[in-house]
This record gives C-alpha cells, structure tokens and sequence, in this order.
C-alpha cells in the first residue's frame, strides 16, 4: 500500500511540480495564455511520445539508443510518402510509417534476444544504421505532409456544438498525446503482455521460471518503442510540415524525461504518466529559461542540475518513507 | 537396505540422462522413477549433478542423452512452460516470483487459479496474506509458501521441490510436509530435494542418490537407511591421504577470534565458536547452512543481529569491511572474480591491500612494494611471468594470488571461503601447505571447505553448521567423510534430531499419514 502511494506520489509531485512552473511561467510572461501553451504542446509532442516508447523499454528492463535515428526514419518516410499526396494516400502513409516503426523496434529487439548482444551496443549500432537509412530516404528535409494531419496537432480543441471559447485554451497536441497513449499503451498495459514487461524487467530469471516467453516479450517491448518511435516522428513532421533526415536530440532528452519521471533504469518499476509529465516539466523549465533570456549554454546547465536534484530528491524521500 | 520395486506406471520416468558442459560431465547416467502416490527423495553430495539433473527435468536445460516421459510421454521440453503444461510443476530454491510485481499479478502472470490459490496458501497457514501485497515488501519464508501454493493450485501430476523448507520456520515446515504428503496420497507424485533427514524420513517413501553424475541408488525409506544413503553419496574408496594436522597441542592463549551466539536473523542463527593462533579451524556444512553468512559477518560485509564477536580477548563490531581488515581479520572469498583485479597484473593485486589504506594516497614506496611482492611470489610459486594480467592466471594461480596479497601484509587471522573450489591437485596441496606456514608463524586460520576430504588435510579441528547452528566439533583425526557426512546432516547424538533406529515417530514431529502431532 505504501509503495502505491509512493509510486503515485511521484507523479503527483511531478504534476504538483508542473502546475507550479505553469504559474511561474504566467509570472514572469503575464501575456503567457493560449497561444503559450499551444506552443508548449507543440514542442512538447515529439519529446513526450519518444519519452513514452523509452519508458516501454525501460521498464521491460532494456535501453533504446537508436530511438532519435528511428523518428528521423519515421519522419522522412511520412513527408516523402505523403508529399503531394491526397488525403486518403495521407492515410495510407500514416499506417504505413506506424508499421515501419513497428519493425525497426522489432528487429533492434531481435538483434538483442538473438545475438544475445549487450542491448546497449545493439541499439548504439542500429542508431547508425537507422541515421543512414533516413539519410538515403531524404538527403535534406523536405517532403510534404497532409493538412489534415497537420490540424490534429496544431491549435486549440473545437467541438460541434460547443463555443470554441470553453475548448479552445486546450491544445490538441495535448489531446492527440492522450488519445495515442490511450489507444496503444492503456490495454497493453491492462493485458498480460504488460505484466509480461514489467515481470520481464523486474527479474527476468524469475520470469523465465514463471514461464514466461522472455525473448519474444523484449522484441515485443523494442517493438511497441519503435512504434511510439514512428509517432514521434511523425509528430516532428506534423508540426514542421517537412521530413527531417538529421535525429533531434530526443534520444538524451527521453531517457532524462523517464529516470526524472519515476520509471528506475533497470526495468520493472514506474509508470507512463510519471515521464510524460517528466518531459513537459523538462521542455516548460527550458521555455521559461529562454523567457528570462538566460544565455541557452547556462540553460543547459541549470537543466542538468535539476535532473540531479530532483532524483537525489526523490531517493532521498524513498529512504524517508522507508524508515518510518 | 531393501531395494524398491521398480514401479510399473511410472508417472515420471527420467533414464539414461547424460549432459556435459565443455570438457566437464555433469551428468553421465542419471536416471529417476516416480510412482503415482510416492514422494521421492533426490539426494547427492556436491557436485554430484543434482542441479543439473533438477534443470533438465524442469526442462531448462536439454540434455544431451537419455529423455524424461510424463504419464508415458516424452517431455525432454524446451522450456519451464513446457514442463509445465506437460505436468510436472517445480517450487526452485530461489522463489520465481516478480519482486516489482502484486501477489495477484503474480497469479495472473502463470495462469494460476486463484480460487485453488486462495485454498492452498490458508492451507498452508498464511491466509492474512494479501493480493495487492508487492512481492518486495514479503518475508522469504511467505514467498517460499507463495510459490508452492501457486504450484499446488495448477494440481501437477509431479511437483518437484528443491530445499522447500531451508528458509521456513518451524510451523511452516510441518505445514508444509503434510500437504506435501497429502498431495503422494491422493495419488500425485512428489520429488523432494532437501538436507534433513528428519524430513525425508517423515513424508518420503523412496530415495534415489546421485554421485558423480550417475545414479547410484533407489532405496525404500526405512530405519536405519540415512547410513546406507550417506555411504552411497560418499561412494566407496575414500582416500585417506597424510594430513597436515599440528601433531603438538597449541598453548592455552587468548583466543584470536572468539564467536558466541551469533545469529543474522536469516539462515545463521546461533554459531559460536573459538579460534586460537596457531590454528588451523575448518567449517563444514552443507549449501546454505548459514556460512556464507558466517564469512560475511567476519569481514565486516554484514551486521549480525545476536551475538558477540571477540578478537585477541577484545568485542568488536564491523561496520565495515575496513574494521575488520583493520582488526585483522581478512577474507579470501569463494568467488575469486570478487576479490581480485582481473585486468592487472599480479604484483599491483599483490600490492593493492599495503597500499590500500586512508591517508594513504600519495607515492608508492617502489623497492619496499617489490621486496614484499616478490617474497610473496616466490613463498607462493605462482607460475607467473609476473607482469601478466591476472584473468591470464589459471584458475589455481588466481586463487594463490587472492592468498599471496595478505601474506604480503602480514596476516593475524584468514578467512579463507572454500578456497580449493575448482582447482588442481596439485595447487590444493600447495595451497594446504601454505596455509599450515602461516599458522605455524601464528596467524590463526578459519577455512570453509564444501570438500570434506579437504578438513584431514588441512585442518587441526572443524566446527559443523547445519541449519544456521553448529552441531558438532570433530577433530581433524577423527574427521573422516563419513563422519563428516553425517553430521553434516544433521545426524549427530547432539542434536537430538533422529534416533538412529526409530526415526521419525519419535521425534514427534509427523506421521505418515500426514497428521502434525
């Protein structure tokens, strides 16, 4: 029971953490308001769907590397298939750079269980493979993405039948966030193929004493990252309106977003919400350091320390909680 | 001495098995037959294949002849689920439960009823226990139980345990023994692996005893038959070599190391014992019998919970393994990997613990490390082209190192945790050799051994653990294998655990027929 609210105390505190930044933002830039916060959303989406495919393979006790190099793939396969394109080839494109993603994760996860290959030297080859792979697709950004696509991203929520003034402080980004992690995360997480992950990186000898299929749940695990991988790209597409050939520095970001968001390296323990939460503190701190224009190499600094103090923090809560 | 009917419908029925890891035969002819309502005893000393044998059979390892049938089928399965859905259920010896995981994700994750759950484990006498309790938060002894209600509730033909009952108390343990006899009554099979005679003699009917590989023995469970049962895991021809033994008695002198009462509240619960410079002290026991925690407790690794610990006539507590070093007590671990640094050479391992000191950090005193380093070297004939890194070393070299960097400093008291695992003949008896050097110098040695031949050779006395508790003190003259064997089991007059003609019924522990007295 303790460890529960433990657990969800951390998120709550990130949350708590988030509010209070969201103040302090209003604070020192009271013209701060919707336009603001669709920005943050915005920027936000392809960070918070990389942090939740990192936060999968985390927890099923792996790392990820080359998760910045399979979004650069996703995103250049999504602006070339869609550029020029009608809205139902869109659709097609858009499933078709899912499935892409799909098998980039799995086969880094057959890599690993196959070779037996340490995962973190897999992933950091396949980050190269994947880095040429989009390069051959795209030399330089480009393509084209679907308007519609674009729209479900950028703004603010309008319902039929609902004055946009009630729905419009809400960005869709946000919302189309909670709708893909909704839709892919939530029933693995409810199916036994989550258990699987979690037992997996718990103690994965137990597992495999438990009978569980150990090797396909870790490709299984590599493969639902390199589907929110596809996501995130395609999120980089959907808010520059082009491919984007060179990774973003999402891969350093995501594994900040999950340690900072409760999830333990190593497998077995922490939550989706917890890094999500993690990763939009993360990108709100970096705004309101550019709106206090405090010199961005100071910025980077004050980011680090941060991350520290928040998990020295949080370990020291934990010994806390423990001893009373 | 009556050898069992071979059961005509075996319900398990494991011939032939044979499997070799490289160059080493784990298991050469291992065969097992389970009758319906029978419970089995599988026994054999270290190193006689029983863990192999127990991986094949739950189908974690394939072996590399011989096949294992279920109700008459073949099932040399692939995978623990396989054995699983083939019928034979096992409860390991480390529990296989999800540390970051509820109980009832746990039930969830293998399939298991959790209504039969619930049954077994108020059966089984935790019924307070929760669902949404985390595995973490749980005492070892609820999880054992934890594993072996989740096993009972799939209803296997064959459960197999391993060492159930070494971590439960008491209660739990009769509990326990009478499910598991009730299980061979209601016409399932039971393979039970464990140390205690008491409890074989209890619920058991057969046992079948491993050694070097082979299967040596089945034999029906009688009175008198644990002396059959230790000759056949020692085998026939015990060598008796020269032992090393000090022929003049030590003078009376304050202990070096004197142990009373100690306890870790885990596996060691009372081991007190006294050893002088001068001595050569050997520990026997079984695995898990509580040494490990013994050795830790002595170098500062782990905190007892009970107990004093003296050195030179002085109460000590280790908060470190600093203080210890700095008491004089130094440990050569089991695992040489642990103690040495296995990319540099051999005279920076041998130097390392001169230099390892606080306040210590400036320049290295060159000629003084290399007298002290090359007398050691030489004292020790390690085949070294000296500079070389030590995972170069074969394995009987590394281990002459571990010893050779304490010699180097100078040493009052040694720990040494079954330093002779896995090497020559030869370097063995270099290594007992030298040992008897440093304690004719005074140093004063306590040697862990999981070879029993070893405590002739090397050894002036040896202290016996079995069950956290050391039940008996041989001296090296009288310490031959069989003797050793026994009260290693447990199976000493100073326990008071077995009669050696009535067994069981006089305990008072059980009956057969599975009712706790």
């Amino acid at each position: 029971m303790m460890r529960v609210l433990a657990a969800n105390g951390w998120t709550a505190g990130l949350a708590g953490l988030l509010v209070l930044l969201l103040v302090v933002t209003k604070l020192i830039q009271p013209s701060f308001g919707v336009s603001g916060l669709d920005n943050l959303a915005r920027s936000a989406l392809p960070f918070a769907l990389a942090t939740v495919g990192m936060a999968v393979v985390v927890i099923a006790g792996g790392i990820d590397l080359s998760i910045a190099a399979m979004m650069a793939v996703a995103s250049v396969t999504a602006a070339v298939l869609m550029d020029g394109a009608g809205d139902g080839q869109a659709v097609f494109a858009v499933l078709a750079v899912l499935v892409v993603g799909l098998a980039m994760g799995a086969l880094n996860g057959a890599l690993i269980v196959v070779t037996r290959v340490p995962d973190i030297v897999v992933t950091l080859a396949m980050l190269f493979v994947w880095q040429g792979v989009a390069l051959l697709i795209l030399n330089a950004p480009g393509g084209g993405a679907a308007p519609w696509l674009r729209a479900l991203a950028v703004g603010g929520v309008t319902l039929p039948g609902v004055p946009p003034a009630l729905t419009d402080w809400l960005p869709r980004g946000f919302v189309f966030l909670a709708v893909v992690v909704a839709a892919i995360w939530w029933p693995i997480r409810r199916s036994k193929l989550g258990l699987m992950f979690y037992a997996v990186g718990s103690d994965s000898q137990a597992a495999y004493r438990s009978g569980v299929p150990v090797g396909p749940v870790r490709i299984a695990a590599y493969a639902v990252c390199g589907l929110f991988a596809a996501l995130a790209g395609l999120a980089v597409t959907m808010g520059t309106g082009i491919g984007e050939p060179i990774p973003g520095p999402y891969l350093l970001a995501s594994v900040a977003a999950v340690v900072l968001g409760g999830v333990v390296l190593g497998g077995g323990r922490g939550g989706i919400l917890g890094p999500i939460l993690a990763v939009i503190v993360l990108r709100l701190v970096r705004m309101d350091l550019t709106l206090l224009s405090v010199d961005p190499n100071t910025a980077a600094i004050i980011e680090g320390l941060i991350m520290v103090g928040v998990v020295m923090f949080g370990a020291v809560l934990a010994t806390q909680g423990r001893k009373t | 001495m009556t050898p069992a009917p071979a059961p005509s419908a075996a319900l398990l029925d494991a011939t032939g098995i044979a499997k070799r890891f490289g160059a080493v035969v784990a298991l050469r002819d291992a065969s097992l037959q389970v009758a319906p309502g029978q419970v089995v005893a599988l026994m054999g000393a270290n190193g006689a294949g029983k863990s192999t044998f127990v991986k094949i059979l739950t189908g974690a390892l394939k072996p590399d002849a011989g096949h294992v049938r279920i109700r008459g089928r073949d099932s040399t399965v692939a995978s623990p689920a396989g054995a699983r859905r083939s019928g034979l259920v096992p409860v390991y010896q480390e529990p296989s439960l999800i540390p970051d995981l509820s109980v009832a994700d746990n039930l969830r994750l293998g399939d298991t009823p959790v209504d039969r759950f619930r049954h077994w484990i108020s059966q089984l006498g935790l019924p307070g226990l929760r669902q949404d309790a985390m595995i973490r938060a749980l005492p070892l002894a609820s999880l054992r139980i934890l594993d072996l209600a989740r096993a009972l509730a799939v209803e296997p033909d064959v459960l197999l345990l391993d060492e159930m009952t070494a971590a439960l108390p008491t209660d739990l343990v009769e509990r326990v023994l009478t499910v598991v006899r009730a299980q061979a009554d209601a016409g399932r099979s039971v393979i039970y692996i464990s140390h205690r005679f008491t409890e074989i003699a209890a619920i058991c009917d057969r046992a079948t005893v491993l050694r070097d590989g082979l299967t040596v023995g089945d034999v029906a469970i009688e009175p008198g038959i644990e002396d059959r049962i230790v000759e056949m895991m020692l085998g026939a021809g015990v060598a008796t070599a020269a032992g090393t033994a000090r022929r003049i008695p030590l003078p009376q002198s304050v202990p070096r190391l004197s142990v009373r009462g100690l306890a870790t509240g885990t596996r060691l619960t009372d081991v007190s014992l006294v050893l002088r410079p001068g001595e050569v002290l050997g520990v026997v026991a079984l695995e898990g019998q509580g040494q490990d925690e013994l050795f830790d407790v002595l170098a500062g690794n782990r905190r007892a919970t009970a107990g004093t610990v003296e050195v030179d006539g002085h109460p000590m507590t280790f908060a470190h393994p600093a203080d210890a070093i700095a008491a004089g007590l130094t440990l050569v671990p089991g695992d040489r990997a642990h103690a040495l640094l296995m990319q540099r050479s051999v005279r920076e391992n041998i130097a390392l613990p001169l230099l390892a000191r606080f306040g210590n950090w400036g320049g290295i005193p060159a000629r003084d490390e290399r007298t002290r380093v090359g007398a050691a070297i030489d004292r020790l004939q390690i085949d070294t082209r000296a500079q070389g890194e030590v995972r170069r070393l074969s394995g009987g070299n590394q281990q002459k190192v571990t010893i050779a960097r304490w010699i180097a400093k100078g040493v009052q008291t040694l720990l040494l945790f079954d330093p002779t695992r896995g090497i020559d003949i030869r370097t063995k008896r270099q290594i007992y050799a030298l040992v008897r050097d440093l304690a004719d110098q005074g140093a004063a040695v306590l040697f862990y051994t999981s070879e029993l031949a070893e405590v002739r050779l090397a050894c002036d006395r040896a202290v016996v653990i079995f069950n956290g508790r050391v039940v008996d003190v041989i001296e090296a003259a009288d310490a031959d294998e069989p003797t050793l064997m026994r009260a290693a089991y447990g199976l000493t007059e100073k326990t008071g655990l077995i009669d050696k003609t009535g067994l069981i019924d006089k305990t008072g522990l059980i009956d057969k027929t599975g009712a706790v007295a």
